[in-house]
């Protein structure tokens, strides 16, 4: 990249202006509703319900990130479970992925393109097409109300995409490598284990994030349909608990709500120049 | 390379576990659906088979309209993502200072949990205390509060840019990946000849994205077709069911009303319509990667 000339990518100034005004709009439609919502939390309930609205909070306290816990004493818990749930997904999808994504790269036979397709074509019933053979299904398991009725679709509906970037990323280690070790002897899960594994390293910990990242944004659906039971609920859930009879904590559920994304923004913060190249090297090289 | 026995013996090997599960936990509840579609389970201990009552029943019914509603929410959503996405993608792809933050801060909307997005939408709705009719006031657009989500027309778009704020993310970043897959030489090939930066945009850049112009788009059509958390948290598919879509239907059906055997009729035509968006999908794709490889 350093090596192109320098001269191709010089802007003049008018034109710099227009890129930062661009980039502009486009983060102020990104982020508005962060920083919103983080001026909520700031701001007292009695100032929230007045008019006219005010975007700057007036003597505005971090108070509501005190009294979530005292509201919703569960809270704890609802972030425990979506980090439990996701750890959990997470692993269960790379036990699955890891082996089937190295098949569909390296081996051609009867039916592995159809086979892909099929799991490819998951991707379409996810959401509410399934609910009811999955709530009856849960039910014959005797797993609704656990964290597994969680669990379990929600590992079903992220192998398609983890296969399929996975199966990409394998497919530029050169087969060579492989030959090389069969050559020399090695049994085909040897090869697997030896030569193929530490090499997609990077590229199972890019499946790696994103699953967990999929699994903790979309604990929703299912966990609103199989799981009752307030122990079990994850965030998105959970955070139902600051809708009061009469009308919601906004500021608590926005005090809330950050407090519930901050782990997880902390760990991506620290991934993401990782995640980033992981996905783009993805489209990089062919 | 042969394909040997024991090679393939081997690739099944690996394969069988996300196949079994996948065979469990999807296409056996496909079948059911299908299976129960034409049944009358609901919360009853006995099930009768009923033929295709259900399926008289949807289009005796609004569906129809629901469907028509769907298909104009979608189209409306997938639009506005992907003409958001490649211009956030274009910003991002100029070498300016800064621009590794720019594409973290795109990030936020997609990684956060979807129901959070959507409370800070909900906020910024409400008529009487929102940002956005307290912003239009104060500016001027409006002389009293537009209450966005309690009124058919509003709701409606209201759901939609929503849906857009959540999806624009991965397609920013999947396009700029894209963009960045684009060979430099051609640029500077066409920046020796003389070419603007506009020209290079038009006739280098664009062109070269269709393909995955045409990937995003379907993979897009076919998450924002299935679109459930934003619509239930918002509206609810109401006021008056203005933002009812196929999928808000089939829940109400389904989960709310328990009547199993209509909500599935209902879920099998949505399989099907998803089922075309599929074999459309593997057309262009199998189209553009044999272009591509071979």
């Amino acid at each position: 990249m350093s090596t192109q000339p320098a001269m191709i990518n010089r802007y003049r100034w008018y034109e710099l202006i227009g890129i930062y005004a661009g980039i502009l709009a486009f983060l102020t439609f990104i982020l508005a509703p962060f920083v919103e919502g983080f001026l909520v939390s700031l701001k007292p309930l009695s100032q929230l319900f007045s008019s006219p609205y005010r975007f700057i909070p007036q003597n505005g306290s971090f108070e509501a990130y005190r009294t979530m816990w005292v509201s919703v004493p569960g809270f704890a818990r609802y972030i425990f479970n979506s980090f439990f749930i996701s750890t959990i997904v997470t692993t269960v999808v790379l036990i699955l992925v890891v082996p089937a994504a190295y098949a569909f790269a390296r081996f051609k036979f009867k039916g592995s393109g159809q086979l892909l397709g099929a799991f490819l074509a998951v991707n379409m019933f996810s959401g509410a097409v399934l609910l009811i053979p999955l709530f009856r299904l849960m039910r014959t398991f005797g797993v609704l109300n656990t964290y597994f009725a969680i669990i379990v679709p929600g590992v079903a509906f992220l192998i398609p995409s983890a296969i399929w970037l996975l199966r990409t990323y394998m497919m530029r280690i050169p087969r060579e490598l492989d030959e090389a070790a069969f050559v020399d002897g090695a049994s085909h899960f040897y090869t697997l284990r030896r030569v193929i594994l530490p090499i997609a390293m990077p590229g199972i910990t890019v499946v790696a994030i994103t699953t967990f990242i999929g699994s903790y944004a979309q604990q929703f659906i299912y966990a609103l349909t199989f799981n009752s039971k307030t122990e079990y609920a994850p965030l998105p859930v959970g955070l139902f608990a600051y809708f009061g009879r009469q009308e919601v904590i906004w500021n608590e559920l926005m005090a809330a709500s950050f407090v519930g994304i901050a782990p997880a923004m902390i760990v991506i913060f620290f991934l993401q120049r990782y995640l980033v190249s992981g996905l783009t090297a993805g489209a990089v090289k062919q | 390379m042969s394909v040997q026995r024991s090679t393939v013996i081997f690739a099944w090997i690996l394969l069988l576990p996300a196949v079994l599960y996948v065979a469990v936990i999807v296409a056996y509840p496909l079948v059911d659906t299908f299976i129960l579609s034409f049944t009358d389970a609901s919360l009853k201990k006995t099930t009768n088979w009923v033929g295709w009552i259900n399926y008289e029943k949807i289009f005796n019914s609004t569906f129809a309209e629901v469907i028509i509603r769907t298909f104009v929410w979608t189209f409306f959503s997938v639009s506005i993502k992907m003409i958001i996405g490649v211009f956030g993608a274009s910003m991002l792809n100029s070498a300016v200072p800064g621009r590794a933050l720019f594409r973290v801060l795109t990030m936020p909307p997609w990684i956060v949990p979807m129901a959070i997005g959507i409370f800070m939408w909900g906020w910024m709705y409400n008529g009487q205390f929102g940002m956005i009719s307290g912003l239009l006031q104060r500016f001027g657009f409006v002389d009293s509060p537009v209450a966005f989500l309690a009124q058919g027309s509003t709701a409606f778009w209201a759901t939609i840019i929503t849906d857009v704020w959540i999806g624009v993310p991965l397609v920013t970043l999947y396009m700029l990946a894209a963009m960045q897959s684009i060979p430099q030489d051609l640029y500077e090939a066409a920046w020796t000849d003389g070419a603007g930066r506009f020209y290079r945009f038009r006739r280098i850049t664009l062109p070269l994205l269709i393909p995955s112009l045409i990937t995003m788009s379907m993979l897009s059509l076919i998450a924002t077709f299935n679109s459930f958390d934003i619509i239930w948290i918002l509206t609810r598919g109401g006021p008056s069911g203005e933002t009812t879509t196929m999928i808000i239907d089939t829940y109400h059906t389904a989960i709310g009303s328990k009547k199993y055997g209509e909500g599935a009729a209902r879920a099998v035509l949505i399989c099907i319509f998803l089922s075309i968006f599929c074999l459309a999908y593997f057309r262009v794709t199998s189209r553009l990667s044999s272009g591509e490889n071979r």
